[in-house]
């Protein structure tokens, strides 16, 4: 598969500008190697991966982090990215950007501001976060946002400590204005994977916390999207991973490596490329990192001859590799692996003791190593 | 509910846009990238904030020397679609 015209060009860049950040979720999606700002890519440089994405083919760019805005030179980066045709999506913490920093923004033509809300209350939210106040920063961010017309959308992360809440979270999102809410499941890798303890919902969390998305579909309905992912570990059948790998999306993380998904580092035998050394364009379309599960010759049974594999390509190549110790498996939450069992049980013990409040849970919060 | 004399604007954070990558045109919105078929686009191209569903009609109507009545159920069912999907602003014209 190097032919170009074969390989269809990707909609969307999830830029990692910087993993710093004021908070410290314990189920942050970060690798556990943060990388340092002295490793961090220059301005010039990120600006040169935004034309080069846009001439790939990419329409939408996710500036993410951390916090994306803990970069002093968010501004000029978002207005290049407009000036180069890409919608951007601010993905941010919500903390040190309301105020001038977010109006700044917003001139210079941010398309959409997606805030991370670790709950609906705050001590809970707090608790979660590891900052004292967040919450209550958080609410200030929204209300500007939503003040200047941009659309918002409430990113809420589910774990143990607030699956119980689903119903109320989705009210509150309406409540601030949201257009669109994400009710996340947590995925276990990076920081997550080491707190999934601590994190892991009782099976009958995750029951509700899915009934609770139906109803609330139901009764919200025209007012704001619901986005929900399910979580993995009571799943029947796997989640196209990113859309297929090296299919619809690329991660650029803040040292410049390029990832068919952000978990992808933990693949040990994959080396990704760099945008320092090499084109966005060569490096979706040839490099050896994206192309090793793109499409379906790499799959083994039961996906090879299944009608789903091109569907939900196997699933996630992390999660097979974090479970089965190889990554070109099935994706364990498949029914049809091997491994399915072992994941449930997996989820069974995890939860084997609740806590008698969220507040009492013990995370090992993200922070750099 | 949508009549002759609604609105529609494209709320801020929705906007039009060529695809030269892949060819057309597409919506793009909040974690959205909607490719849009012809008839979607000249709808589309049509909603300024300022003229209303009927004028949007007449336009396409006349434009296409189409069927009026069907053009203004198409037009409707379209755009109350993507307004439940909170992409599309609808105002009563007063
Ligand atoms: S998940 Fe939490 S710690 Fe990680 S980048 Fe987002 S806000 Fe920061
Ligand atoms: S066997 Fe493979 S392709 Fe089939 S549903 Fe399971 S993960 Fe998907």
């Amino acid at each position: 598969m190097t032919d170009d015209m074969a390989i269809d060009p990707p909609l969307g860049l999830l830029a990692e500008l910087t993993h710093r950040c004021p908070l410290s979720c314990p189920y942050c999606s970060n690798p556990e190697n943060l990388d340092r700002r002295s490793g961090e890519l220059d301005t010039g440089t990120w600006k040169r991966v935004f034309t080069e994405a846009a001439a790939l083919g990419v329409m939408q760019v996710h500036l993410s982090g951390g916090e994306p805005t803990a970069r002093p030179d968010i501004v000029g980066i978002t207005a290049h990215c407009r000036d180069v045709g890409l919608y951007t999506n601010l993905i941010t913490s919500g903390i040190n950007v309301a105020g001038a920093k977010l109006d700044a923004l917003a001139d210079a033509g941010l398309d959409h501001v997606q805030i991370s809300f670790q709950g609906d209350i705050s001590d809970r939210a707090d608790h979660v976060s590891g900052m004292q106040g967040s919450h209550a920063r958080k609410l200030e961010l929204a209300a500007q946002v939503t003040g200047l017309g941009l659309p918002l959308t409430v990113n809420a992360v589910i774990h143990r400590g607030n699956a119980d809440r689903v119903r109320e979270m989705v009210q509150f999102a309406v409540d601030l204005g949201a257009r669109r809410i994400e009710i996340a499941h947590v995925q276990y890798y990076g920081w997550a994977l080491r707190n999934r303890d601590a994190l892991m919902p009782t099976a009958e969390q995750v029951r509700s916390s899915t009934a609770a998305v139906e109803q609330a579909r139901a009764d919200f309905a025209g007012r704001i999207v619901i986005d929900a992912v399910v979580p993995d570990y009571y799943a029947r059948r796997p989640k196209p991973c990113v859309g297929g790998w090296g299919r619809r999306s690329l991660n650029v993380t803040p040292a410049g490596k390029v990832l068919p998904c952000h978990a992808a580092e933990t693949i040990p035998h994959l080396t990704f490329p760099n945008v320092r050394d090499q084109s966005l364009s060569d490096i979706w379309h040839h490099s050896h990192a994206f192309n090793a599960y793109r499409g379906t010759d790499w799959m083994a049974e039961p996906c090879r001859s299944c009608d789903r594999r091109e569907v939900d390509f196997g699933g996630c190549r992390c999660q097979a590799l974090a479970m089965t110790g190889d990554a070109a498996a099935t994706d364990p939450a498949c029914q049809l692996s091997a491994f399915h069992a072992r994941m449930i049980e997996l989820a069974e013990t995890a939860v084997a003791e609740v806590e008698a409040s969220p507040l009492d849970t013990e995370y090992d919060y993200r922070r750099f190593l | 509910m949508i009549g002759d004399g609604t609105i529609p604007a494209l709320p801020r954070g929705v906007r039009l846009r060529e695809d030269q990558a892949r060819g057309g045109f597409t919506l793009m919105a909040p974690e959205r990238v909607l490719k849009l078929d012809p008839i979607a686009n000249e709808v589309l191209k049509r909603v300024d904030g300022t003229a209303t569903i009927a004028m949007i009609v007449d336009d396409l109507a006349r434009t296409f020397a189409a069927d009026r009545t069907q053009i203004d159920s198409d037009v409707k069912s379209m755009l109350q679609g993507l307004a439940d999907k909170r992409l599309l602003d609808l105002t009563a014209d007063d």
